[in-house]
């Protein structure tokens, strides 16, 4: 009997059954394959994971504080831009050659620059030292993005919005303030939220200013530790560390939208 | 004036007493090649219901969408109250404050309750406290016959009663005339009655009103004056009974044997 001539309930099942055994049969082959006793040396060791503690939580928290204050300051900016970029004139002309700026040069070369050639270039020194420095390249690239992110929310509320707000008297400022913006913010949020955890990662980069002891994020953190230990165990820790953070951010997110969007 | 628009008007901005409350003069508006208002003279007096008719694409919304520069014409004049709206010393925001709209898709603001809908620019725009504001929108509400969803989002309402809403946030706003841009066109055919209805009652009140519509049945028994517009112009006008019983052009008979 051919498999076409079965129910598609039954030929459905027998697909979903013969996938999960190929999977599982793959996943025994590499554990089969792997040097269980080399690997768990290297990657889940405990007496080197015991090291990190409590380090990592300032590593952690640094990660967090760096992200958070360079979303914030990039989302204010990046509203700014956005509605520059659709305005006409001489503003248009400044947030599109920003945006193509720092959208299209690599962030670690933007924290390099902001790190070691403007200070030397212009006899500036940051507040924050090279932290300082490496977070202002982190909040020019971030609101790069988010303006582009803002301005395609912005261009998707539809244009009757704007018609019945100006009809009611509203200027052009309080219009986009009160109806605008509410609006476009909450269709922006999933790409939003890509951005905050792409800055997440991103502040690994942060290493390339120079860091210290009390400043380091963490990446440099595992890294550190890893070459001090001689041992990546560390990597494996930190790694655990950014999926702690970004997992329960992606699941608030999603309720944040799910309990937006039952009240639109 | 019961309701105080406070903030000091400008003379510029002030109506000029005994004015009509929409003048139209030599209207024009090209859309790139198009030339979709051709010449338009019109005048609306004070309480008069204006009905707009036509077929699609005949420059009817265009022509109440320039009435509050929705649409900026390409030359003519547009006199609001007497006063030449398109002097760009003008300060538009606060006239447009005493036209309202009414659209066809009603847009109403998803993200705000029924009841800040109607009190948002009450605030914003004419600053009453929000209690003030509040009272006028409860009172709004109530003569639409919504008074119990104003803690509803727009979306839990059906059609009828955005479009109700709609009117009542724009009647917030103590508005001397009022536009509709076929406000029933959106709607599913039962709950176009109950838009009508408010529109009736405001009619009857005495409002000034340019309602381009398809409803004909409307147009006659409440417009005072019907205009059938065809191809940018003013094709004919007179009085519903005279434009809708009894055509005297060839294109608005031809139009009204098809909708009739």
């Amino acid at each position: 009997m051919s498999l076409s001539g079965l129910r598609p309930t039954v030929r459905r099942r027998i697909s979903n059954v013969s996938s999960y055994v190929i999977f599982a049969a793959i996943i025994v082959v590499v554990a089969v394959q792997a040097d269980w006793q080399l690997i768990g040396k290297n990657f889940f060791n405990m007496s080197v994971a015991q090291l990190l503690w409590p380090g990592i939580l300032r590593a952690a928290f640094n990660t967090i504080w760096y992200t958070a204050v360079s979303f914030v300051i990039g989302l204010v900016l990046a509203v700014v831009f956005a509605l520059m970029k659709m305005s006409r004139g001489p503003f248009r002309v400044f947030a599109v050659a920003y945006i193509e700026l720092f959208r299209g040069m690599p962030a670690l070369l933007t924290i390099m620059l902001m790190a070691f050639a403007v200070p030397m270039a212009f006899k500036v020194r940051f507040p924050g030292g090279s932290i300082g420095a490496g977070l202002i390249a982190l909040v020019l690239v971030t609101s790069a993005y988010a303006a582009e992110i803002v301005r395609a929310g912005i261009q998707a509320v539809p244009k009757g919005q704007h018609e019945a707000a100006r009809s009611l008297g509203m200027s052009q400022m309080r219009t986009t303030l009160t109806v605008i913006l509410p609006q476009a913010f909450r269709i922006v949020i999933p790409p939003l939220t890509n951005e905050f955890v792409t800055l997440l990662k991103d502040t690994s980069l942060l290493y390339i200013a120079g860091v210290t002891v009390f400043s380091k994020e963490l990446t440099t953190f595992g890294r550190t530790n890893a070459s001090s230990n001689a041992n990546s165990t560390p990597y494996i820790v930190v790694a655990v560390f950014y999926l702690i953070i970004t997992i329960p951010l992606t699941y608030l997110v999603a309720r944040l939208e799910k309990r937006l969007a039952v009240k639109k | 004036m019961s309701l105080t628009r406070s903030g000091d008007l400008h003379p510029r901005d002030t109506p000029v007493p005994g004015a009509p409350p929409i003048q139209l003069i030599e209207l024009n508006k090209h859309f790139g090649e198009l030339h979709v208002l051709k010449g338009i003279d019109l005048t609306i007096e004070k309480g008069e219901v204006v009905c707009v008719i036509g077929p699609s694409g005949s420059g009817k919304s265009t022509l109440l969408r320039s009435v509050n520069l929705l649409e900026h014409p390409s030359s003519g004049q547009i006199l609001i109250e007497g006063i030449d709206i398109l002097d760009p010393d003008v300060n538009l925001d606060k006239i447009r404050t005493r036209i309202g709209m009414v659209f066809q898709s009603f847009n109403l603001f998803p993200h705000m309750t029924v009841l800040r809908n109607v009190t948002v620019a009450q605030e914003k725009v004419l600053h009453r406290s929000s209690q003030q504001a509040r009272q006028v929108a409860r009172a709004m509400l109530e003569r639409v016959g919504l008074s119990d969803k104003a803690d509803a989002h727009p979306s839990q309402l059906s059609g009828g009663q955005q479009q109700r809403v709609a009117i009542a946030r724009s009647l917030a706003m103590n508005p001397d005339m009022m536009l509709f841009d076929e406000p029933t066109s959106a709607l599913d055919p039962e709950l176009v009655g109950e838009v009508l209805e408010v529109m009736r009652s405001l009619a009857a009140e005495g409002m000034t009103m340019m309602v381009v519509t398809h409803e004909m049945g409307f147009a006659r028994e409440v417009g005072k004056r019907v205009i059938f517009m065809d191809d940018g112009q003013i094709v004919e006008e007179g009085l519903p009974s005279d434009v809708l019983g009894n055509p005297q052009q060839p294109r608005t008979q031809a139009f009204l044997s098809k909708v009739l």
